[in-house]
């Protein structure tokens, strides 16, 4: 007879991520049962408080991890096998929190736009008629975005543990679908933020075909959707090698359009462009750590025997995304638009640290998990602050993105302008930012898996990238300002907040990154 | 304590010169005192490591275990196997360069509370006079090279400052960039020396590289080879020549007298000029392992002192005069430095009465511009005794000192560096004696139409005595002109610089000590008698007469120095960068505007991918995605 075993699961070090997923449905019932003059600060310091506790959870999940393996890898399964909580995902937790953190700042921002959110009033009315000129007379904003965005985060936590291919997909519709929605609240422009989640919505399923059928063929060569168990039919060379190599395929085409890599990048631009700029930051930021975490895990844990294979595809593609991504930055007149080429080009330099999985490396040399880890980090704060920035120029329409309008800020707004310079020569990777220490890393990764002709492009294209970053600062300091140019408003302490710490972080981690790459280097490799 | 001797003038500069109207508002009125105060408490604790010193007995040279107190602040850089602490040292030599920096600067910060009081930015230049200090005490107290070349480097451009303080005149700014861009030439000097080191001991510490070349201690690599130790060297020499106004880097320091008087006398002749010595002397190691670079420094010192000489004969302007007579002078002491442990005592000896008189000789000079409305040129001088007393007494007392005048300070300083080059070699012996003829002649001839001969003074002239505050620095300076011997007194100086400079081993000199002492003596006679005869016995014309013989002409011009730099560096370095511009314009700027243009215009196509269609993206997903697998595939199997 058999008896029903009940499944481990192992809560001590789950339970950061139980934690964000219960309190996103305690958000719902927030939404159903408290007044709406209360419901904005109730969702705030819940979410907010979740997110702090769920931090200070993984950190302490993170210490305990130490005693239970040795060596590089250290972690444990837990779930059955289908979530591994080891070194990378916790960091990759850790830095996830701390961005949805300062996301949930942005989303709070109510200074801006006459003391409203950035978002819809009720997504439901139409654009441009008299029911939501009525929505907008009674000051309605939708408090639904709180809860969506711990769903989100929920997603992208399981999605860099997950360690079979099945959570692997489930964790990326439930961290996909809050995002199609977030898309499309925006409370200007709102046809441009409709449109924006219709494609993103679309795009995203028929991306998602592509994975499940990945995984299917997966399954049909190893038998199992475990990463270890595929490691093991690799290993033994069982099944037929077809199916493995299309499915491989397959899978990365799910995960890269998620990354937005060349060819998949086709939905970037008019998303990040469409959609409230705050969830623009959190989405480029947050998405990017998730999915960049979760592909290492794949490729280095179910098919790190089948290397070969996979690199020279991730070799072409990390080359066409630094340059598709550069070269159509190079042309767009509006920062917004520019910023999500850049974080195109950006993908394509996360994407060369990849190409060091597996390298021998010597004493002192950056494996590719922890240079990419370091990038993300990088790469995640300054983003946040320079989407951040974005929010802050304003004419009569809302955010005003449009470069020429930019034109001579320096002189009306000299700390804005100086702090968005700060981010902008970080991403175009200066020395003494963040940018340059991330992009050394991950060029130092792929020389070390003998990529160089990659990153020989990589600086090439980096140089490039530099024109259409410092065309900005050249027009924003030398200039005349354009009348009836946009303005800058005051944002309340949240927004200043997320700006002042990206900001110091930004010069931080370009200076002293020592401590940040010894964590990410003690992170140490996936376990399987 | 060494710190807090730095940090003092670094904190008055911190506090005096950052602007603003409320710093100008509120530090106007006693932002100079502060000045003075900060140096001369540093001068105090300068005193009191000094006395330290003076009980300890007197051991081996080079770095040992007495005498000397070092103190480590943080680590500079360390970058692989390279480490550089920001260390301070202070021993027998950079105590005795702290005490003349802090105390003649004291004086000196004194003296400028008057002769700058009716200046505005008076302020801003005791701030400048302060970082000064600062840098050039950092200098001297660096416990390696790194550390001596941030105060080097301070001290370049706390002069840059102060050379063009009155920037408003054309002229001042133009010395001030000439006398950066020179400097520079010689910091490469320094620069590629320490590079060097790095390469070949791995270290930049005084310790370790002297020691090393000394073979105190074990060499990472073995001995390093006797052509390091040259290149080394000779680099070296180049800084020290760029700092000191040595041939071939000589042109900027008469041009330096633009600055307020109380810096010439200060930095371009008392202290920073000075560095250069003590970078050979500190170094002496070096130049001891590299005869070759020894002698060099020989040739550059005979040089510079007759060059500097003869310039000083011809200049109607007074302070171009003495700084000419300054450059002489400092030849002097690279010489001694360059003739050994022997010779380097006495060139820190001659360094040390030398700062004394031509402070004093500058600061009295600035006195007499003070009465005479600012102007500098001596034919309009003549017969200022009377009206300037004091000035007047205090500035014999110098020029009796450099002249050599028997019992005057300069009178040891110089006839023992005459009498060490004499033992090195009879002709380098000679031509340093004939440099103390001229001397005799161009100070006697400075004396005599400044303060003797009839009246040539400008119309609407009244000279007159200067402040209390500016004539009690003159009186100080003076004493110790006269008094500057002392140090000589029972071998002192050279015993305390024994365990520096190393011990002395006596040169069998050609003929006795006392007869050289008579040779130069008489020289210097027949200098001030020739001087006495052509100038003071006969009229001297307000306006400089154009009919003279080439010397003159030549003196008068600098020797052509300017002309000389001019054939040989700038016009060649012009054309080299009037060449690299046209082919910076055609070719890189072609290549870079060319790849620009291709890229905007690819970007330009590029763009229309992105033609907003949903389903234009899909197809592109799913042509990506195919193109993935069948790639994988074809590749693959």
């Amino acid at each position: 007879m058999t008896t029903f075993q009940s499944p481990h699961l192992g809560y001590d070090l789950i339970w950061p991520l139980l934690l964000v997923l219960g309190a996103a449905c305690v958000g719902i019932v927030v939404e159903a049962f408290v007044p709406r003059a209360w419901r904005y600060v109730t969702q705030v310091l819940l979410t907010l408080t979740t997110l702090a506790v769920a931090f200070g959870g993984t950190i302490f999940v993170a210490t305990g991890l130490d005693s239970r393996g040795h060596g590089a890898a250290h972690g444990a399964v837990v779930a059955e096998g289908s979530v591994a909580i080891d070194g990378p995902a916790v960091f990759a937790w850790g830095l996830l929190l701390i961005v949805a953190f300062f996301g949930v700042l942005l989303f709070a921002e109510r200074h801006l736009d006459g003391g409203v959110s950035a978002f819809s009033g009720q997504a439901a009315v139409l654009p441009g008629t008299d029911a939501e000129r009525r929505v907008g007379e009674r000051g309605l904003e939708h408090t639904e975005v709180y809860p969506l965005l711990l769903f989100a985060v929920g997603g992208m936590l399981l999605f860099a543990a997950a360690n079979d291919l099945l959570t692997l997909f489930v964790a990326l519709e439930v961290l996909s679908l809050p995002l199609y929605l977030l898309t499309g609240l925006a409370r200007r422009r709102r046809l441009l933020s409709q449109e924006a989640a219709m494609k993103y919505f679309l795009l995203g399923a028929f991306s998602s075909g592509f994975l499940l059928y990945g995984i299917a063929l997966v399954y049909g060569y190893a038998g199992t959707v475990r990463f270890g168990g595929i490691a093991d039919a690799i290993a033994n060379t069982s099944g037929q090698r077809g199916l493995l190599l299309a499915g491989i395929g397959l899978l990365s085409v799910g995960l890269l359009f998620k990354v937005g890599a060349v060819p998949f990048q086709a939905w970037t631009p008019d998303v990040y462009q469409g959609a409230p700029t705050p969830v623009t930051a959190f989405m480029a930021a947050g998405t990017k750590v998730a999915a960049f975490v979760a592909m290492l895990r794949l490729f280095s844990v179910a098919f790190g025997g089948e290397r070969w294979t996979w690199l020279p595809m991730l070799w072409a593609i990390a080359l066409l995304t630094m340059v598709i991504g550069a070269v159509l930055a190079v042309a767009q007149t509006d920062v917004k638009r520019m910023l999500a080429y850049s974080s195109i080009a950006h993908t394509g330099f996360v994407l060369t640290g990849i190409l060091g999985t597996g390298a021998s490396l010597g004493d002192d040399q950056i494996g590719a998990t922890q240079a990419v880890l370091f990038y993300l980090v990088t790469y995640g704060l300054m983003t946040l602050g320079a989407f951040a920035v974005l929010t802050l120029v304003r004419d009569a329409a809302g955010e005003s993105g449009e470069l020429r309008g930019w034109a001579g800020l320096a002189r009306t707004s000299p700390v804005v302008a100086a702090v968005f310079s700060l981010f902008l020569l970080s991403l175009a990777g200066l020395p003494f930012t963040a940018g340059f220490t991330g992009k050394w890393v991950v060029f130092a990764s792929a020389m070390s898996g003998g990529a160089w002709p990659v990153v020989v492009a990589a600086v090439l294209t980096s140089a490039m990238a530099a024109f259409f970053y410092i065309r900005v600062i050249v027009l924003m300091y030398f200039s005349e300002p354009v009348a009836g140019g946009p303005a800058v408003a005051v944002p309340s302490i949240l927004t200043s907040a997320t700006i002042a710490v990206t900001a110091v972080a930004t010069v931080v981690l370009g200076v002293v990154p020592g401590p940040v790459l010894d964590l990410a280097a003690h992170a140490g490799d996936f376990i399987r | 304590m060494l710190a807090l001797i730095i940090g003092l003038p670094l904190l008055g500069a911190v506090v005096l010169l950052p602007g603003g109207g409320l710093v100008d508002r509120w530090a106007s009125r006693w932002g100079h005192w502060l000045g003075v105060a900060t140096v001369a408490t540093s001068f105090v604790l300068g005193l009191v490591v000094f006395l330290g010193f003076v009980g300890d007995p007197v051991g081996d040279y080079p770095f040992h275990e007495y005498g000397w107190t070092a103190q480590h602040l943080w680590t500079f850089l360390e970058v692989g196997d390279v480490k550089v602490g920001a260390d301070l040292y202070a021993d027998h030599l950079s105590i005795l360069f702290v005490l003349l920096i802090t105390g003649v600067g004291s004086l000196i910060h004194l003296y400028s509370v008057g002769y700058m009081e009716h200046d505005d930015r008076r302020r801003r230049f005791f701030g400048y006079l302060n970082l000064f200090v600062a840098a050039m005490l950092l200098l001297v107290l660096g416990g390696n090279y790194l550390m001596l070349f941030l105060g080097w480097e301070g001290v370049g451009l706390a002069s840059y400052l102060l050379i063009g303080f009155w920037q408003h005149k054309h002229s001042a700014a133009l010395a001030a960039r000439k006398a950066f861009v020179m400097n520079r030439v010689g910091d490469m000097g320094l620069l590629l020396a320490m590079f060097l080191m790095i390469v070949h001991f791995g270290n930049l510490n005084f310790s370790n590289v002297l020691g090393q070349v000394a073979g105190y201690s074990d060499a990472v690599g073995g001995p390093p080879s006797e052509t390091t130790v040259t290149l080394i060297g000779l680099a070296l020499l180049l800084a020290a020549c760029g700092k000191s106004a040595q041939v071939p880097l000589q042109a900027w320091l008469l041009d330096a007298m633009e600055g307020p008087t109380p810096v010439s006398a200060l930095i371009h002749a008392a202290t920073m000029v000075t560095a250069g010595v003590y970078l050979i002397v500190r170094s002496g190691a070096i130049f001891e392992a590299a005869p070759v670079a020894q002698t060099a420094v020989i040739v550059v010192a005979v040089v510079t002192l007759l060059w500097g000489a003869v310039l000083g004969c011809a200049k109607d302007d007074i302070k171009k005069a003495l700084a000419g007579s300054t450059m002489s002078q400092i030849g002097y002491m690279m010489l001694g430095a360059g003739l050994g442990p022997v010779g380097a005592a006495f060139a820190i000896f001659h360094l040390v009465t030398h700062g004394f008189f031509k402070a004093n000789m500058f600061l009295g000079a600035g006195s007499v511009m003070h009465g005479m409305d600012d102007d500098v040129d001596m034919r309009h001088y003549g017969a200022l005794r009377k009206m300037l007393p004091v000035t007047f007494l205090t500035f014999a007392m110098g020029y009796l000192a450099i002249i050599g005048f028997p019992g005057f300070s300069g009178f040891w300083s110089k006839d023992k560096i005459i009498e060490t080059a004499f033992g090195y070699s009879p002709l380098v012996g000679a031509l340093a004696m004939l440099g103390a003829g001229i001397t005799g002649f161009y100070m006697t001839r400075l004396m005599l139409l400044t303060f003797f001969t009839d009246k040539r003074w400008q119309d609407g002239v009244h000279p007159h005595e200067s402040p209390r505050v500016m004539t009690i620095p003159l009186m100080v300076l003076a004493a110790l002109s006269v008094l500057g011997g002392l140090m000589l007194a029972g071998g002192w100086i050279t015993d305390w610089l024994r365990p520096v400079v190393g011990e002395a081993h006596h040169e069998e000199l050609p003929m006795p000590a006392y007869v050289i002492t008579l040779l130069v003596f008489v020289t210097v006679a027949v200098g001030v008698a020739t001087a006495w005869f052509t100038v003071g016995e006969r009229f001297v014309p307000r306006k400089a007469p154009a009919d003279v013989a080439w010397p003159v002409k030549a003196a008068r011009a600098d020797l052509y120095g300017d002309a000389i730099n001019d054939v040989l560096v700038v016009q060649p370095t012009m054309r080299l960068a009037e060449g690299l511009m046209v082919f910076d314009k055609a070719v890189i700027d072609g290549v870079v505007m060319g790849q620009a243009a291709a890229t905007v215009g690819g970007s330009l196509q590029l763009r229309r991918i992105q033609n907003g269609f949903v389903r234009s993206y899909a197809l592109s997903v799913l042509g990506g995605g195919l193109l993935v697998v069948l790639a994988l595939l074809v590749v693959n199997i």
